[in-house]
């Protein structure tokens, strides 16, 4: 595989993959609300295997606190992954909670939403893949949308709020 | 309309039910795989004619059909899966009664049959969807899934070029070393 790196692939397939998946989903299942679900799902185990494939390449340590995982997520994981790195913002006081701005997600690339279509959260998936990458590094983390660029708004904001440490589960039968 | 057909494994039912009166594999789970496959070919497609419009945006017109499969191997090739095809044949003569005259093994084919009008075999020496699969016998069941969604999206650039046809692929080996050229061939 000399010359071209084997994990790239073309720009444009991967956003009409997406979009072609997005709606065989609604022709599938007819509901946005269930389309949502859908494409969490599948992105909860994206991230449950792609963090695996992120701590390896990225060479990162443990985080210190929540804002080091903002910056994190932000400047090597969607870069790594999307090419882009999402402006982080709106901190809560308590520095529990925080947003990713996305300004040209590529996931969105020649989308239109279509009328009647106001519950859709089109990248949904992305949730799906953050809140699944980060239980796997011990963090319960609410993920979603708050505002969408489809829907009209000036920019896409991803909701971010860290809700517990999770312990290590201990395989049964062992101390 | 459409099948893949594995060889080596059990065969595996395409699109259209009256064309593919196929046996059920794998017990009850053969039509949920059908029902799979026949899916990820239409995505596959509706991927392929999306494509093939951004990429032909600037381009003149085609001269005539081979001029058509030329762009196929070369341009849409090379931008979505970054290499060409390594050999393009075609068979005019016979559309029908002999879709592999080639007399050597094939890892991996896909046949792409133009209706009424010949054959063109593709062949891609290191395909880029099936070199991460570990080689041998062991995931030759699941090449189908990962087949289906390039042949739709083969077919879905063609018929937006204005060919229908039909796409089969075929696999009898897994490929074994992914920098040899002879352990995959991709043909259409």
């Amino acid at each position: 595989n000399r010359g071209v790196d084997p994990r790239k692939v073309n720009g444009e397939l991967f956003t009409l993959t997406y979009g072609a998946l997005v709606a065989q989903l609604l022709k599938d299942y007819e509901d946005d609300e269930e389309v949502n679900k859908q494409l969490e799902k599948m992105g909860y185990n994206i991230g449950v295997r792609l963090i695996e494939d992120f701590l390896a390449r990225s060479n990162v340590g443990r985080c210190n606190d929540f804002r080091e995982t903002a910056d994190i997520i932000s400047k090597l994981g969607f870069k790594m992954y999307l090419g882009i790195t999402p402006a982080i913002s709106n901190w809560s006081p308590a520095g529990d909670e925080f947003s990713l701005m996305i300004e040209n997600n590529p996931l969105t690339d020649f989308v239109e939403l279509p009328p009647g279509h106001s519950n859709l959260n089109f990248s949904n998936l992305l949730c799906g893949v953050l809140k699944g990458a980060l239980e796997m590094v011990q963090m319960d983390v609410d993920v979603k949308f708050v505002q969408d660029q489809l829907k009209g708004d000036n920019i896409t904001e991803v909701r971010l709020k860290f809700i517990r440490r999770l312990e290590d589960a201990i395989p049964a039968g062992e101390d | 309309m459409y099948a893949i057909r594995i060889s080596g494994a059990p065969t595996v039912g395409g699109i259209s039910k009256e064309e593919n009166p196929r046996p059920i594999q794998h017990g009850g789970r053969g039509s949920v795989r059908d029902n799979c496959i026949a899916k990820l070919e239409s995505l596959g497609f509706r991927v392929g004619q999306s494509l093939v419009e951004r990429f032909t945006k600037d381009s003149s017109r085609f001269k005539d059909e081979l001029d058509t499969m030329k762009f196929i191997c070369k341009d849409f090739w090379n931008s979505v899966y970054k290499k060409q095809i390594d050999n393009l044949r075609t068979n005019h003569q016979s559309p029908s009664c002999e879709l592999f005259p080639f007399g050597y093994l094939h890892c991996f084919e896909i046949v792409l049959q133009l209706l009424l009008l010949g054959v063109y075999v593709l062949q891609d020496n290191k395909f880029r969807f099936l070199t991460q699969l570990s080689n041998g016998k062991q995931y030759m069941d699941s090449a189908p899934m990962y087949l289906a969604f390039p042949c739709g999206m083969i077919r879905g650039a063609l018929s937006n070029l204005g060919i229908n046809c039909i796409v089969t692929a075929e696999v009898s080996a897994m490929p074994a070393y992914l920098d040899t050229c002879s352990a995959v061939q991709y043909e259409l």
